[in-house]
């Protein structure tokens, strides 16, 4: 195509290599609009034949200013932009963050609440889970697993619909409890789904776990070693994968997790097969976590009364002047938040997620920071890749489970 | 000239009624082919992607649809959907993609990002790729339902089967 | 908190202070430590930040390096803080470093020496708040594009004004 002179298509990048060193090597571009890197990322990748010697890994291509509008929004507004960072597991942040303002403000969410949460994000890592295996195994041309994945995820959307409202970007969690108690038969419908998805999974792991194409494409591929991933900062099932078992959920307990009783899957050799087994293994052991807490879950109010944070009954509102105002401080300015900082993390699908929040005693955030796993993997991503083949690169890449609105925000 | 921009209406020039006829009748047998045989370019990025997996997936299926087949090259799809947000950095890539592709082709803004930019009013979105590439159809939701992505898939068809289709030369 | 993780704390601080006396970092402000949230968080002048980490990871086991990200206050002098946070494996807990540096030379010492994954990091730092790690010889755009001018997280750079790369069309839909 010949284009004009006064205008060009720029390019938004500087690679790190736009010459090798050698002859017969070929830089080429992979992405960023390419379906297996979750559409998002560009690799320059020097290739030597079919091996890659060199990867630059670019991403930031979905920044989309969460950390700036956080800061024109209230504490409580801005709720709708957590879930689209990690839209594969949307509770989790959402909880991650209340939990953190919740410290910051000194509240103790109620015991059902607490339950519920704990509930909802091994739900949510659920989803998160299958989504990232459906997508690497449909990468690797396993259409039927991936459609029976997306099914039963589907089922899961629909029933978390009926709770919240909204099938994938759920804004659920508030500051001092939750958006509203779940509707009637939820619970019952919960265990028919588990049921469900026992069997579909079952029919995944009979298609995949030891087919010939599978292992040959998965095992001792995209390895990643100890020293490597406690260097670039891997946590979550990345790190596990490679035989440390550190999980936030067990060392530094939160929710209602240290009174679960779960394993901590790991890995063997830190490749591709390994973070495959070790997101099915804590999917069985999230399935377990989900069925203790409906047992444990109390009845009691959902939201914490705290005139503080909670918004008070519309019938007060319209009744009482001092609940009025109250209602009408929350709304427009937002709850004050202590001046301070925080900073808390949670076991996201993914791995450590944490926010830094400063206050500066206002309704607003003063900063709220994101540390993303996806974005902190990236990082290392190069040290998977190279040394590979090219056609590696796609169950890797699909391993890392690289979430865009998290890693660039 | 191209397909989606013309208006039916009678042809000036001396063109005989047996011409007109012949003429509408291709373009609504061209229409029909078309518009069921979309090869989506699934221009994917932000949580729109999850519900795109859903409509591509049962029980919603954009197969019946005949718009199932992805193809990741522009050269060989014909509707580019933009799935989720796009940033000032990515919009350069979008309209060297919108470029590339070869006509007749279509532009679907899936979601509220591709449509307006969204809730992301800021220094990175670009508010809506209408900013960038000629739109088709927008589908609307944070994200879409899969019944709304469905709905704009058949407006689409619609679309397609009214608008004139030249495939010989600017006549016919 | 385990015992484990309030024992490394104080092991933390008072190994901070004998540092200081036997480095005699003159004409810096002494560091500072308390603990917030259960997070121990250490003042430190920007030259001592890289001596620090050091001790931390070889000395008390700090792993896994978080985060490095800024916050900007721009009615106090010096500008802006840097804020680093640490995790222990093996004593679970977490360390938070600050350092103050001004807006006329924002600069810090790299960690990508020590750790492999502030390279990204601090990419992405020196894109949002322009704060300038010396050491790290890659400090190209990460988040934002060649081309953008400014520091977007900076409290004085406005929410909307955007820098578009490609010239923007009408946005009239009626093709």
């Amino acid at each position: 195509m010949i284009q004009p002179d006064e205008f060009r298509i720029p390019n938004p990048v500087r690679p790190a290599f736009t010459r090798s060193d050698r002859d017969d090597t070929v830089i080429v571009s992979i992405g960023p609009s390419h379906p297996a890197t979750h559409g998002t990322i560009q690799i320059f990748a020097e290739l030597d034949g079919e091996r890659i010697i060199r990867a630059d890994v670019h991403c930031g291509y979905l920044h989309r200013g969460f950390e700036k509008e956080c800061e024109d929004h209230t504490w409580h507004n801005l709720i709708p932009y957590l879930d689209r960072l990690n839209y594969c597991s949307p509770l989790i942040n959402d909880f991650a963050y209340c939990d953190a303002v919740e410290r910051m403000m000194g509240i103790e969410v109620t015991r059902r609440c607490l339950v519920l949460r704990t509930l909802l994000s091994e739900y949510s890592r659920l989803c998160d889970h299958i989504t990232c295996i459906a997508a690497s195994l449909m990468e690797l041309g396993a259409m039927t697993a991936f459609l029976y994945l997306v099914m039963i995820r589907d089922y899961m959307y629909e029933h978390i619909a009926a709770l919240t409202g909204a099938r994938v970007t759920h804004s659920y969690g508030r500051i001092g409890g939750l958006a509203r108690d779940l509707p009637p038969r939820w619970l019952e419908r919960l265990g028919e789904i588990l049921v469900q998805y026992e069997d579909f999974i079952g029919r995944v792991h009979g298609l995949v776990d030891r087919n010939r194409i599978f292992i040959d494409r998965m095992r001792d591929v995209g390895v990643l070693t100890k020293a490597d991933a406690l260097s670039y900062g891997y946590t979550g099932p990345m790190l596990r994968s490679t035989g440390l078992a550190l999980d936030l959920r067990k060392d530094t307990p939160y929710l209602a997790y240290a009174e679960l009783d779960f394993e901590v899957p790991v890995g063997i050799k830190g490749d591709n097969y390994d973070r495959y087994y070790v997101r099915m293994r804590e999917m069985d052991e999230s399935v377990h976590m989900i069925r203790q807490c409906v047992d444990m879950l109390p009845d009691g109010p959902i939201n914490v009364d705290d005139r503080r944070c909670t918004l008070p009954e519309k019938k007060h509102v319209y009744g009482e002047i001092e609940s009025l105002i109250n209602h009408f401080k929350l709304v427009m300015e937002g709850p004050r938040v202590p001046a301070g900082e925080i900073y808390v993390a949670h076991e996201a699908a993914n791995g450590e997620l944490g926010f830094y929040l400063v206050s500066a005693g206002e309704g607003r955030p003063y900063k709220v920071h994101l540390r993303a796993p996806s974005f902190v993997h990236m990082g290392g991503a190069h040290t998977m890749i190279e040394g590979d083949q090219l056609a590696d690169l796609v169950p890797t890449f699909g391993s890392i489970n690289m979430i865009g609105g998290e890693c660039d925000r | 000239m191209n397909a989606r921009t013309i208006p039916i209406q009678p042809a000036g020039g001396g063109k005989s009624q047996a011409f007109e006829y012949l003429t509408t009748r291709k373009d609504e047998l061209v229409g029909w082919a078309r518009k069921f045989s979309i090869f989506p370019y699934p221009f994917v990025t932000a949580c729109c992607a999850m519900e795109f997996m859903a409509v591509s997936s049962t029980p919603y299926d954009t197969d019946r649809f005949g718009a199932a087949l992805p193809r990741f090259s522009p050269r060989q799809s014909d509707l580019l959907m933009v799935v989720g947000t796009i940033s000032h950095k990515q919009a350069p890539i979008l309209v060297k993609v919108w470029e590339q592709m070869c006509e007749p082709k279509w532009a679907m803004a899936f979601g509220a990002c591709a449509t307006s930019g969204g809730f992301y009013q800021n220094y990175a979105a670009v508010p809506g790729i209408d900013r960038l590439v000629p739109v088709d159809v927008y589908i609307p939701g944070c994200p879409p339902r899969p019944e709304m992505v469905i709905d704009g898939i058949m407006r689409l068809q619609d679309k397609i089967a009214n608008s004139r289709h030249l495939i010989v030369n600017k006549d016919f | 908190m385990t015992n484990s993780g309030a024992e490394v704390f104080d092991r933390v601080r008072t190994r901070l202070a004998a540092k200081e006396e036997e480095e005699s970092l003159a004409g810096t402000a002494r560091s500072s430590t308390t603990v917030s949230h259960g997070i121990l968080v250490v003042d430190l002048a920007p030259a001592a930040v890289e001596p620090a980490v050091r001790a931390l990871r070889d000395e008390f086991g700090f792993d896994v390096f978080l985060d490095v990200t800024a916050v900007d206050w721009p009615g106090r002098e010096p500008r802006f803080d840097v804020v680093w946070h640490f995790y222990s494996t093996q004593h679970k807990v977490r360390v938070r470093l600050k350092a103050r540096v001004p807006a006329s030379n924002p600069a810090v010492a790299s960690l990508t020496g020590l750790y492999g994954s502030a390279a990204f990091m601090e990419r992405e730092c020196h894109d949002m708040y322009g704060i300038v790690f010396t050491g790290n010889a890659d400090l190209r755009p990460i988040l934002l594009y060649e081309g953008f001018v400014g520091h977007p997280l900076r409290k004085d750079y406005p929410k909307e004004r955007e820098q578009p790369l490609v010239p923007l069309r009408d946005g009239n839909p009626g093709r």
